[in-house]
């Protein structure tokens, strides 16, 4: 692997969100909080979210760790809000199939996702990337059983 | 001592990652293994793999004086009195559980205090914070000084009659700080606690005198030594080892067994329960002899000199902040960093890129993270078959890591 080949993983999108992170921070009023960390490395993430009408009104991220956990919260985040809870969780189903390098449904929009594909090629970093995703993952699902 | 010479005994070494020739300086997770030891498995295997202590026929007698001839060779190495006090386990994690579970369970009563510090590897504080929960007993911290040490006047505060456990870390795996034993022990001692020391970043990098230390237990694995994984020591002064009940049971640990009560063999065969690590005791001696043959001491002066090496290099690059004691003063042989802006995963993952692996994360030292002030940082650790030339190569890397990070920003 060159220095080219990083550059397949640090994608000027993906740095892009980790300078300038969207929905940083956390909603005051979340309904949902989801605390997750990454136990190998320490990387560390609080989600908060909103969910109302069976939709995520509301995502926002806060944590600490590498260029991908948090580009991925970030555009995670930019991804689910004012999407159906059904549509989050397939986009999350989505998410886990690209990082195993497996073949993904076309038809749903991933808009800059696309730019974590190569992390797939980065076994090591497979787990920063899915932190974030891992976390909407929980909250959703646990907001759904209790509906 | 020739790092160079030292480095073709070590297979492993010789391929290119990425493209680029390997450098390994992930020592203190893991060292590498030399064709000595690895020709010794493979003689085990091939010639008399058996059982031990059973057997009446040949294969069996031979595995069994190789076993034993590595409990020797464990003895002379860390200068114990006696054979009986070197106990086969397999790793420092599972000697330091059991000296909590045998000698913690029976001798910590509510109120009494065990004295770990910050510093320590999670294998050293969880085992005493899941004893203190079951007893009421109260765990307590040495305060860290910035330079990475503890102050023996704080140890004198601290330590106290109501102390029946110390355990400390020799040699820290992050910061590189050598401890003061010796005195902490004798500080323990006189308040009648017992020491525990965690020697799993010491027994590789330099000579460990038992006798000298004065200390109770001693805990170390084989695979930071060029020996296999799997195996480790726990060392125990006999009269304490004597009183001390065992955490498992089975065959090979037994002396008579009835309905209802059975008793145990003599030290150390108590406490090694079920068929023993075998092929990796046999490993560990082979390891043994190699880093003897080569010398500790010489060893360890190679190490303290790359580290300073390393530090004075690598302190030139701008953004860089270095753990630990200062350049100069007494330290082992690593290096663990952070460069501004750029998270130690992606400092690792640039590094691997370029064929040289090293170390991001929490090194299993969470409370130690949280009072340094970071989530992560990165760590270079060094052994005996690293050079200069490695050192240089980790440099330029790190260089062209903060320019490739400042071009994506
Ligand atoms: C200081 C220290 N203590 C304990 C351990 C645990 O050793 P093991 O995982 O071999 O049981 C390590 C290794 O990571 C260490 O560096």
């Amino acid at each position: 692997m060159s220095f080219n080949n990083l550059d397949q993983l640090y994608r000027q999108v993906i740095m892009d969100h980790y300078k300038n992170p969207r929905n940083k921070g956390q909603i005051e009023e979340g309904t949902l909080t989801i605390d997750m960390n990454n136990p190998t490395c320490g990387d560390r993430i609080r989600l908060t979210m909103n969910v109302e009408d069976g939709k995520v009104s509301e995502a926002k991220f806060d944590g600490e760790g590498c260029s991908i956990s948090m580009a991925s919260a970030s555009m995670m985040t930019q991804a689910i809000k004012g999407k159906e809870v059904d549509t989050a969780l397939k986009l999350s189903n989505v998410f886990s199939e690209m990082m195993l390098g497996n073949d993904y449904p076309e038809d749903l929009d991933l808009g800059d996702i696309e730019a974590l594909q190569g992390v797939s090629q980065f076994p090591a970093r497979i787990k920063c990337a899915t932190l974030a995703w891992k976390a909407m993952e929980k909250g959703l699902s646990e907001q759904k059983e209790s509906n | 001592m020739n790092a160079k010479e030292i480095k073709q005994y070590f297979p492993i070494l010789d391929q290119e990652v990425n493209g680029h020739p390997l450098v390994y300086l992930d020592n203190a997770a893991t060292s590498q293994k030399p064709v000595q030891v690895i020709e010794a498995l493979d003689k085990y295997y091939r010639e008399y793999n058996s059982n031990v202590h059973r057997g009446v026929h040949t294969l069996g007698n031979r595995a069994t004086d190789a076993y034993e001839g590595a409990r020797d060779k464990v003895r002379k190495f860390i200068n114990a009195r006696a054979r009986e006090e070197i106990v086969f386990t397999r790793g420092t994690t599972t000697s330091i559980n059991t000296i909590a579970q045998s000698y913690g369970r029976a001798n910590i009563e509510e109120g009494d205090e065990i004295v770990i510090t910050y510093m320590e590897h999670h294998s050293n504080i969880i085992p005493w914070q899941q004893l203190a929960k079951e007893k009421g007993a109260v765990l307590k911290y040495l305060p860290l000084q910035d330079n990475g040490s503890v102050l023996l006047e704080d140890a004198r505060e601290m330590i106290t009659e109501k102390t029946k456990i110390v355990s400390i870390m020799m040699v820290s795996n992050v910061l590189g700080t050598i401890n003061p034993i010796k005195d902490i022990t004798k500080i323990a001692h006189e308040n009648g606690a017992v020491m525990i020391v965690d020697g799993a970043q010491t027994a590789p990098h330099m000579k460990i005198d038992v006798q000298d230390l004065d200390c109770d237990f001693l805990a170390f694995s084989g695979h930071k030594m060029c020996a296999p994984t799997g195996i480790g020591v726990m060392y125990g002064k006999k009269e304490l080892l004597e009183n001390m009940e065992p955490v498992e049971f089975g065959g090979e640990m037994i002396d008579f067994v009835g309905l209802h009560e059975s008793t145990w063999k003599e030290l150390p065969w108590k406490f090694e329960g079920g068929t023993p690590i075998i092929a990796g005791a046999i490993g560990l001696g082979a390891a043994i002899d190699f880093l003897e043959e080569i010398g500790l001491d010489e060893i360890e002066e190679h190490e303290h000199r790359l580290a300073g090496y390393a530090m004075e290099q690598m302190s030139t690059i701008e953004g860089i902040s270095i753990y630990g004691p200062l350049a100069g003063e007494k330290r082992a042989g690593l290096v663990t960093f952070n460069l501004s802006d750029v998270h130690p995963h992606d400092v690792a993952t640039v590094l691997d890129a370029e064929g040289i692996a090293i170390r991001a994360g929490h090194h299993c030292a969470q409370p130690l993270m949280k009072r340094l002030n970071c989530s992560s940082t990165a760590r270079a650790s060094f052994y005996l078959y690293n050079t200069e030339e490695d050192v240089d190569k980790l440099v330029q890397a790190l260089v062209k890591t903060k320019e490739y990070f400042s071009d994506v920003f």
